[in-house]
């Protein structure tokens, strides 16, 4: 039983990051997406709040949300990986249930 | 209704719902609207469970008086929702704490227990942040609020 966690706010807006980190567990999915994609940028306190995840919980992107609002992925957080509308797909399949932190 | 996934008494298979608010009561439209899809939830005969996280936990709080602001208090209708098998609400205990909140500031909620000569028992339990996050997986179905 596990969970894709999905996260579409700002994390420089809201607490959604911080609630999501602080909830998942090992054999989860995060992924980053719409204005969720500003918590990519390495270097912010969004990168020390995914930096405290263990690497058992991998964290994804959707790219054309970050190409949309113009972030390389030079910028980004180390340790993240890009993904896709099929790479979406995906991984909503291989979890038994998704979580908006909205 | 039984805890165990099964067959509702209208047929079909009954799954695991669980709501999940995480917004306060009056200054968007998310807690009403995950009110009304509660009810509707609990209407089809699913199992159904509730979890107040994060500012969530502001809607059940007691003596809300919406009388100067023009809207409906909607805060009585948790307490109905009982009525419609509605009999678990899982409060986060660390957001109450980060809110400066007690369990005693929030309603009693309560429901008739059918299976235990309708001994009416609390409806809020509290549970810290590692144990809602278990409640979350084991569930079917998680709609956010």
């Amino acid at each position: 039983m596990s969970l894709l966690h999905m996260v579409n706010k700002s994390p420089f807006a809201t607490t959604s990051l911080k609630s999501c980190v602080g909830h998942a567990r090992a054999g989860d999915a995060i992924l980053l997406l719409e204005d969720g994609v500003y918590g990519a940028i390495s270097g912010t306190g969004a990168a020390d709040i995914l930096a405290g995840l263990g690497g058992d919980i991998p964290v994804f992107v959707l790219q054309p949300d970050l190409a949309a609002r113009g972030l390389a992925e030079a910028e980004l957080a180390p340790g993240l990986t890009m993904t896709d509308y099929n790479g979406f797909v995906d991984l909503a399949t291989i979890h038994h249930a998704t979580q908006s932190w909205l | 209704m039984s805890d165990d996934a099964g067959m509702a008494e209208t047929g079909g298979v009954v799954k695991k719902f669980l709501y999940v608010n995480r917004k306060a009561p009056y200054g968007t439209i998310y807690a009403l609207e995950a009110l009304e899809v509660v009810l509707i939830g609990a209407a089809f005969d699913q199992n159904v469970s509730l979890a107040f996280l994060d500012d969530g936990v502001f809607q059940l709080t007691k003596g809300q008086d919406t009388a100067g602001i023009g809207m409906k208090n909607f805060s009585p209708a948790y307490r109905a929702l009982g009525d419609y098998d509605v009999t678990r609400f899982y409060v986060e205990r660390e957001s109450l704490e980060e809110r400066g909140l007690k369990p005693d500031d929030l309603m009693d909620i309560t429901y008739e227990d059918e299976d235990d000569d309708w001994e009416e028992k609390p409806s809020i339990q509290l549970v810290d942040r590692a144990t809602l996050a278990r409640i979350m997986a084991e569930n079917d179905v998680i709609l956010s609020f």
